[in-house]
């Protein structure tokens, strides 16, 4: 047995992986922006990735049985930072999102608040001491999360409320949900969902618009709906082989829209075709087995529900993200993690991915 | 250590498992999608790429010009800049619309309704705001290119009118397609095209448009062109040699704004119908329909009771007067219904059925030949009596009249020539024997247009040819309608009208002679409303004047028809047409000098030439 995690149990393959994507992104920002006004931005990415990895070894080093010794604290500390994103946090894009940390560098707060709620609910999980959860269980589990969830929405930042939701989901499932309350909860979402429908009218009328461009895309072609057809014409034309490096003519005149971060994908699709589209997905899927594997060897439930929670985050976005990019699901603003140009959003899958890591060093750690 | 953090190692390993295969079957279901798109509809997605990215410009193909008979520009075409507003963008529109206003100097209630007249248009298809840029507008542009990205410049062809209102009535002018012409021809047009709207760019507008070129631009997101791919030429349309003679055109033109009274006239070679000259009056400019007429104006064109857009040369449907009276001779001289030395005794007036009916003067006795050249109404009173209305008519309809003369032009009225069928058939009672008299001095039911009474003038002459009216240089497939008369009819005819003119006792009274010219006529002069209205309104509305001209008195090479609505008597509209022979006379004479060997002296440059060359008859 040893006492300190060793340099050898750090997740090699994942890394490798984690590197392989990474690497497809930052080349596929390049193609995207090179001849464009935003020429440059792989170098901001590299950059970005570059402080993913540093904050992912610091972040292995610190037990994550401390961290979530900390969860009380940490969950105030979110609560208090949307509140605050809400109260001073500049605007861009029409949404609150971004608290500026000086220098330029702006932090989407509720990346952080994604982290959070991972350590929380792993620590909420983990101190269940049956293998069932009871309905008091599942209210608190939705209370903790749906909090968030809400604050998030009054950004408005529809995706990123989303995006907590599956970390609730996937821990109620491991931990034992009893199949009635199962039951029970598919039933109520099955009410809910036509109750929010007929609620429509008091969202933003820019997610309406997004609901209704993802319904009817082809009703308004070049407002809203323009984007998911484009983003269908660019993966279409593709084909099978792709267009080649640089050479997607949806890509290069700019009709996939911000073709270098939420479109990625249908801009890798159209240059690189459906192999290109393959080699990504599986990367992606191995990536999620990995991490699932991960989840199976750790030590104990609370290092596996830190993992299933990056698990069930990481996931949903590549699911929600390639969705969109092939029109079944509308625009969300949900990125394609590690391919998707964005310094927070990368920086959050890095620093989730250190929370593995942590997991996986101290499986053998008495 | 915290009491929660209990070693609890009982990990859900069949979960797990289940959320792997979960994970696999997910990423199976994006992989289908995927396929769906890549693979199965792969080609159809290539295909509206294409298209995505590649626009199509047109390249304006300018109209082909009219030239006069020898070859003298009368409308030509140029290049012009045409300002475009982009509409994609909704919110930089809206932005940048009050810079549009002051740089380019359009009213906000202006472009607001340009732009509301295009709303269902496709939001990428630009809306032309200003037709013809001027040099200040193009600069305005040029230097807002990064401000105002809204504001695009296209290149068009305009057309031109070099010389305004002349032969404006028949050269007609051009617009823009409306719905119904988008809509019948089938895809040929598309929606903001020029095409002829009246008279001649109209009639020979298939001649005259070319076919417009295309240019293939690559265009990114936002529809800016980023590079050319290539360009098919467009094809000028081709031009049109008129048979117009400019300097007859200018010499009628001239005398008409003398009077500055609605009117028409229409000159031509009487050996093939091509017409010289033709004027109609009031006119307008078709300059200003060349680019956008504004909706005002346009209105008060088409309301304007002197109707300026009515061409009077073809269009005008009125009473002939006295000119009538020619068509009667001969239905008196060709029937034989009465003898042709019939006289009848003129004190001034006669009583038919009841009515007295009014002469100029007392012509004492009249026989045919001062008939006409005296135009005694009492005499033509009696031989219309004597012929009855359906003699009359079938010989009004054999010479032409009440009927189109299929004049190259678009909206010919055929005027009406009644008869008792006539009469039965519109007005549901037997036809009253007192209109035959009114009838029968050109007055009545009965209307012509101006370009009825040349032709039928010109067939009187030439013993029955019906001309066929063009204005086609080469003309093709013209067919002649001939009604032969008899050389005894012509000649006594031919000689009444010359009388007309020299004789002193003529209507004209001399004042139109021609020196060298053997230059015959009649005039006409038709009651607008009858005496007994004008008695009642308490004054008198002068009547329309006529005058039809020809020259040589037989088989004439030249004729023309003058309307002056308003003019009084038909001998004051005779001067203008005298202009134009004697112009026409001027200019051949001056070709023959040129051409005579024997004769050194070049014609003076300014001054009009004064007839050298005799008539050819006795």
């Amino acid at each position: 047995m040893k006492d300190r995690p060793q340099a050898h149990d750090f997740d090699w393959t994942l890394l490798a992986i984690v590197g392989a994507i990474s690497g497809l992104g930052v080349a596929e920002i390049y193609s995207s922006t090179h001849a464009s006004a935003m020429a440059g931005l792989q170098y901001r990415q590299l950059i970005w990735i570059a402080v993913g990895i540093a904050g992912m070894f610091l972040i292995s080093r610190i037990d994550y049985h401390t961290l979530l010794d900390q969860a009380p604290v940490l969950y105030a500390v979110g609560i208090a930072t949307l509140l605050g994103v809400l109260a001073i946090g500049h605007s861009q894009f029409g949404a609150k999102r971004w608290i500026a940390l000086g220098g330029g560098v702006n932090l989407q707060v509720s990346e952080l608040v994604k982290l959070i709620i991972i350590v929380v609910l792993a620590r909420y999980f983990s101190e269940v001491r049956t293998d069932r959860l009871t309905l008091k269980d599942i209210v608190k589990v939705s209370l903790l999360t749906l909090i968030p969830v809400a604050l998030i929405l009054k950004q408005p930042d529809l995706g990123t409320a989303m995006v907590l939701i599956p970390v609730a989901v996937v821990g109620v499932f491991l931990a034992g949900i009893e199949w009635k309350h199962a039951a029970v909860g598919v039933v109520l979402i099955g009410i809910l969902v036509p109750f929010a429908w007929h609620m429509r009218n008091h969202l933003k009328p820019y997610q309406q618009q997004r609901i209704q461009t993802f319904l009817h895309p082809e009703e308004d072609q070049r407002g809203a709906g323009y984007q998911i057809l484009q983003s269908q014409i660019a993966v279409g034309a593709g084909g099978f082989w792709g267009k080649g490096f640089g050479k997607g003519s949806q890509n290069q005149l700019g009709f996939v829209p911000v073709r270098y971060s939420d479109f990625i994908l249908a801009a890798l699709a159209e240059e690189q075709g459906f192999i290109g589209v393959c080699v990504v997905l599986l990367l992606y899927l191995g990536l999620i087995l990995r991490l699932v594997d991960n989840a199976q060897k750790a030590k104990d439930k609370a290092g596996m529900f830190v993992v299933m929670g990056v698990t069930a985050i990481l996931g949903f976005h590549v699911l929600v993200n390639a969705s969109m990019v092939i029109g079944y699901m509308p625009v969300t603003g949900i990125p394609l993690p590690l391919m998707s140009y964005g310094g927070s959003a990368t920086a959050f899958v890095f620093l989730a991915l250190g929370l593995v890591m942590n997991v996986r060093m101290r499986r053998f750690v008495n | 250590m915290a009491p929660w953090t209990v070693n609890d190692t009982k990990i859900p390993q069949g979960r797990l498992a289940l959320v792997s295969y979960l994970s696999v079957a997910l990423v199976v279901m994006l992989l289908v999608g995927f396929w769906k798109l890549q693979v199965v509809q792969s080609g159809h997605f290539a295909d509206l790429a294409e298209r995505n990215r590649i626009r199509y410009i047109p390249i304006i193909a300018p109209r082909g010009a009219m030239l006069d008979r020898e070859g003298r520009v009368l409308v030509d075409s140029y290049p012009s800049f045409s300002i475009l507003l982009l509409r994609d963008e909704p919110k930089l529109l809206e932005k940048s619309l009050p810079q549009i206003e002051d740089g380019l100097g359009i009213t906000k209630e202006d472009l607001q309704q340009q732009l509301d007249a295009a709303k269902f248009e496709p939001k990428f298809q630009p809306i032309v705001i200003k037709p013809a840029a001027t040099q200040g507008d193009i600069a305005f542009v040029e230097s807002h290119r990064a401000d105002l990205p809204v504001l695009e410049l296209m290149m068009v062809q305009r057309r031109r009118y070099p010389h305004g209102q002349m032969l404006a009535s028949a050269i007609g002018y051009v617009g823009e397609v409306s719905a119904q012409e988008l809509e019948k021809s089938d895809g040929h047009y598309r929606p903001g095209d020029i095409v002829g709207k009246a008279g001649l760019e109209h009639e020979y507008n298939g001649t005259l448009e070319g076919t417009d070129g295309m240019r293939r631009v690559v265009v990114n997101s936002v529809g800016k062109a980023m590079r050319t791919l290539d360009d098919v030429e467009a094809i000028p349309g081709k031009p049109i040699q008129l048979t117009i003679d400019e300097d007859l055109q200018e010499v009628a033109e001239a005398d008409f704004d003398k009077y500055s009274k609605a009117g028409g006239l229409i000159a031509m070679d009487a050996r093939t119908g091509e017409v010289l000259a033709m004027v109609s009056r009031p006119t307008f400019d078709p300059n200003d329909f060349a680019v956008r007429i504004p909706p005002k104006e346009w209105a008060a064109l088409n309301t304007d009771p002197q109707t300026p857009l009515l061409n009077r040369a073809i269009q005008a449907q009125l009473a002939p007067g006295s000119v009538f009276k020619v068509v009667e001779a001969v239905a008196m001289l060709e029937s034989k219904a009465i003898p042709a030395n019939y006289t009848a005794y003129c004190p001034g007036y006669a009583t038919f059925y009841g009515h007295l009916y009014h002469c100029d003067h007392a012509h004492g006795e009249v026989d045919l030949h001062k008939g006409i050249v005296a135009s005694c109404d009492v005499y033509f009173y009696n031989v219309g009596k004597l012929l009855g209305i359906d003699r009359i008519s079938t010989f009004a309809k054999d010479l032409g009249l009440g009927q189109r003369t299929g004049i190259d032009l678009p909206g010919e009225e055929p005027g009406l020539v009644p008869s008792e069928e006539w009469s039965e058939r519109v007005n549901h009672h037997k036809w009253w024997p007192g209109s035959t008299i009114s009838v029968a001095i050109g007055q009545g039911p009965i209307t012509v247009t101006p370009v009825q009474l040349a032709r039928m003038i010109t067939a009187v002459a030439n013993g029955g040819t019906l001309i066929s009216p063009h204005f086609l240089k080469d003309a093709t497939g013209l067919k002649p309608a001939s009604f032969p008369l008899s050389d005894d009819t012509v000649q006594q005819l031919t000689d009444a009208m010359w009388g007309v003119v020299n004789e002193p006792d003529g209507t004209t009274s001399g004042t139109v002679k021609l020196q060298n010219v053997d230059f015959a006529g009649k005039t006409g002069t038709a009651q607008t409303e009858s005496f007994a209205l004008q008695a009642k309104l308490g004054k008198h509305i002068k009547e329309n004047g006529w005058f039809i001209g020809i020259a040589p008195r037989r088989n004439p090479e030249i004729v023309v028809a003058a309307l002056v609505q308003g003019a009084g008597w038909g001998s004051s509209v005779a001067p203008i047409v005298r202009d134009v022979v004697r112009a026409y006379y001027d200019k051949k004479n001056a070709r023959t000098q040129q051409t005579t060997a024997d004769n050194p002296q070049p014609p003076p440059a300014n001054r009009p030439l004064v007839a050298t060359v005799g008539a050819q008859h006795p």
